[in-house]
């Protein structure tokens, strides 16, 4: 019998008389349960997201419907400022370059996030890691040096001018960030360059997780790199593709920095985005109302995206 | 305990900052009502007890360290001041003067820059104080020329520009002109252009030498203003550039004219000739004053700022006004105060400050800021010390000719919040051939009379500037 009891799992062993006394501490669930005491826990970052996101998000809110000049009290004008935004070219034309700029972040280093995976993954080779970092490197570095150093390299006389010379394909010099054609496409190459590296990284992250039997199958059913790529691989990396598709997208909806070190928005309008717009409005033209609406826009688009993308990309739970 | 769901969250959320939303009320804080201070029966410090003021600026370099000079001076002058002096960046100094001023803590003296987005507000707010007081007691008044002191004057609550009480005085200049390579004007031989076809002559000539006639960048958008304005006020006589700029006339002025249609033509008519840069979109401003210094470019339409980098005493570099329409027409140019002190409505001891701007742009002052490549603009004040035959002697003798004229014209960008990112772009979109000279005219005329017609009515004055 004594050695029947030790047997019992802790619980049964307590006596009903301690059990009850020691209720107001253990509640009667099982570790894991929800209880109370977590909302404290919740409660202090939330105080802190509440301070610095929520409350300014909703003044931002707030201040888009008035025509404001920062200091003295603003003027409630409804939706005039987000419609006059639509009717703004300026304006309306930021929205379009966003997309071209959405190519640029999210589709070209996604493609070639995927590539290096895929052919980092599968080669064998001696300093394998020494690649990944340098291929990583241009992520790290700040956005700022980096946006100094593209606006070097293309340069009426620049590196990029003379190589293309250098190589016979003069005829296709050009003042590159000065080029109302060019220009926008130029600030996207530099951008692709910045952000294929955190992809790529994902994405080998991923690779690694998925069993090597997988590939040992497609390989016994006769699978090239190409299919084995398509069949594994990629539905492999589905929940990386739709971090990867979300964090660039929402990074090329609020580029700034680069505008602002390479162009300023010119020439002419010719590379102005939304979040320059939000700037330019607020702290050079003291239009803070016109300035809140194009960033409560920015950030229901930025919303609606992203969702969108879960929406279409993520596995769905069995 | 029952779990929330996702969605249940979410709509409590958005019910709580739908309710925050309507609880939130309009933003921003009532304008300060602000009496002028009453004129001092005697200038100078008064006051007995310790003032410490406080001081907002963004000079740098070595005009930072002259001020350092004059403000030890001040305090040798009257022992029981201190000035406390924070130096801004420029950018930094425009995004939170506003705010510095309207809180809790503000600075005593301020560089507030011109125009509406800032100085304008700043009236508007009730931040700074009118100091047409201490003007007629200490003389500034007088002391620079009237269209330099509009510069920095308002109506009560920011209505009107140009015009009204003074709310910030400074005695610098700036000036914009034609800097020339003297050597190379003289290998082309070329004489000194005295009209605008002579200057376009000595263009053509030194494209055929395959010179740069012209040496221009314009990625920072603000050298493209100066370009246009240089042509510009060939042109249209220099009562037009004040009446659009402060903007007083402004049912009678237009952007479209034939005067402007011409400059604009002439601009486009250069690009297409090569006489600029080759490439002026895709070449920064520094990039481009660094050419010139070494030897690219027979001309470079700039301001006074260069002088610093061309070096004061360079005998190899000359300054002029640019050459008028016909021999010996009027002397006009592009340009006006550097950025003015003034007083916060809420310091204590306007008086102080009111002695202490003086101290900082009396005839002194001027001198020592001169040999800085600064300009100072105290009327009747000659420098000495200078050496002749420089680019510095060449720019001072230009600037007391203008001075004396009050011939010094507003920059065109203050003419209305936005007209900085309108005219820049607009005039790099014509340099590159987007729109034609017309559309370049109706795009600035858009955003000047948008402006206009949102302005607070009242009959438009049509006095002159005073």
């Amino acid at each position: 019998m004594e050695n029947v009891a030790v047997q019992l799992p802790l619980t049964e062993i307590a006596s009903p008389k301690r059990a009850r006394k020691r209720s107001w501490k253990r509640a009667e669930r099982l570790p894991g349960e929800p209880r109370k005491i977590a909302y404290l826990y919740l409660a202090a970052p939330f105080l802190i997201y509440a301070a610095f996101t929520i409350v300014p998000l909703v003044q931002s809110f707030d201040i888009s419907f008035y025509k404001w000049d920062g200091i003295t009290p603003g003027t409630w004008v409804g939706l005039a400022n987000y419609k006059s935004f639509f009717a703004d070219p300026v304006i309306r034309g930021s929205y379009l370059h966003t997309l071209v700029l959405i190519v640029f972040y999210c589709f070209i280093p996604t493609a070639i996030g995927l590539l290096l995976a895929a052919l980092l993954s599968r080669m064998r080779i001696h300093g394998l890691t020494v690649f990944r970092t340098l291929l990583f490197l241009p992520t790290i570095i700040t956005d700022v040096v980096l946006a100094v150093t593209w606006t070097w390299i293309y340069d009426p006389h620049g590196p990029l001018n003379t190589f293309l010379g250098g190589i016979g394909l003069g005829f296709l010099r050009r003042p590159w960030l000065g080029d109302f054609h060019f220009a926008l496409p130029a600030v996207g190459v530099f951008g692709a360059w910045e952000e294929y590296g955190f992809c790529m990284i994902v994405f080998i992250a991923g690779v690694m997780k998925i069993p090597a039997s997988l590939y040992e199958a497609a390989r016994v059913d006769g699978a090239n790199a190409w299919h084995e790529f398509l069949a594994v691989t990629l539905p492999g990396l589905r929940y990386e593709l739709t971090v990867v598709v979300v964090l660039t997208m929402i990074d090329a909806l609020s580029t700034f920095d680069e505008v602002y070190v390479m162009t300023g928005g010119g020439p002419g309008t010719a590379t102005t985005v939304p979040a320059f717009e939000v700037y330019n409005q607020a702290f050079l033209q003291g239009e803070v109302g016109s300035a809140a609406a194009i960033g409560i826009t920015l950030m229901l688009i930025v919303f609606a995206v992203s969702y969108g993308i879960t929406k279409v990309l993520e596995p769905r739970a069995e | 305990m029952e779990r929330v769901s996702r969605r249940r969250f979410l709509a409590l959320g958005g019910a709580g900052a739908a309710a925050l939303a309507t609880a939130a009320c309009t933003p921003g804080s009532p304008a300060r009502v602000v009496k002028a201070p009453p004129k001092p029966a005697r200038t100078g410090v008064t006051e007995k007890g310790p003032v410490t003021l406080v001081l907002w600026d963004q000079e740098t370099g070595q005009v930072s360290r002259i001020w350092n000079g004059l403000i030890k001076g001040f305090e040798r002058k009257y022992p029981n001041v201190t000035i406390h002096r924070v130096e801004r960046g420029f950018s930094d100094l425009k995004a939170l003067l506003k705010l510095a001023l309207a809180g809790p803590h503000p600075p005593d003296v301020v560089e507030a820059n011109q125009g509406w987005p800032d100085m304008g507000e700043m009236v508007k707010a009730g931040l700074l104080l009118p100091l047409d007081n201490y003007a007629s007691a200490y003389g500034w008044d007088k002391r620079v020329p009237p269209t330099i002191n509009a510069d920095n004057s308002w109506t009560g609550g920011g209505k009107r520009f140009g015009t009204g009480s003074l709310y910030g005085f400074t005695n610098a200049g700036e000036i914009v002109g034609v800097f020339y390579n003297k050597t190379m004007l003289r290998k082309l031989g070329l004489p000194l252009p005295a009209t605008l076809a002579d200057f376009e002559n000595s263009l053509a000539v030194a494209k055929r030498a395959g010179e740069v006639p012209i040496q221009f960048g314009d990625v920072d958008a603000w050298p493209g203003i100066h370009e246009w304005a240089a042509v510009q006020e060939r042109f249209v006589p220099e009562s037009y550039m004040k009446d659009f700029i402060f903007g007083l006339d402004y049912n009678r002025v237009s952007f479209v004219t034939p005067q402007n249609l011409r400059a604009a033509t002439i601009i486009q008519d250069w690009t297409r000739k090569g006489y600029f840069t080759p490439n002026p979109l895709a070449i920064g401003y520094g990039d481009s004053v660094a050419h010139f210094v070494k030897g690219q470019g027979l001309y470079m339409i700039t301001g006074n700022w260069i002088v610093a980098s061309l070096g004061a005493d360079n005998p190899d570099f000359g300054f002029i006004a640019m050459p008028p329409l016909a021999p010996g027409g009027p002397l006009v140019s592009t340009g006006g105060p550097g950025f003015p002190l003034s007083i916060a409505s809420s310091s204590r001891h306007p008086d102080v400050a009111a002695a202490f701007i003086d101290w900082m742009t009396n005839d002194a002052a001027a001198q020592a800021l001169v040999r800085s490549g600064e300009i100072a603009l105290n009327k009747g004040f000659t420098p000495t010390g200078v050496q002749p035959g420089t680019v510095l002697s060449d720019m001072l003798a230009t600037a007391a000719r203008l001075r004396d004229a009050d011939a010094i014209v507003p920059y065109e960008d203050w003419s209305t919040p936005s007209f900085y990112n309108t005219l820049t772009a607009s005039f790099q979109e014509l340099l590159g051939g987007k729109v034609t000279p017309g559309q370049f005219l109706s795009k600035c005329e858009a955003d000047y009379s948008a402006f206009q017609k949102s302005r607070p009515t009242g009959s438009p004055q049509t006095s002159p500037a005073g």
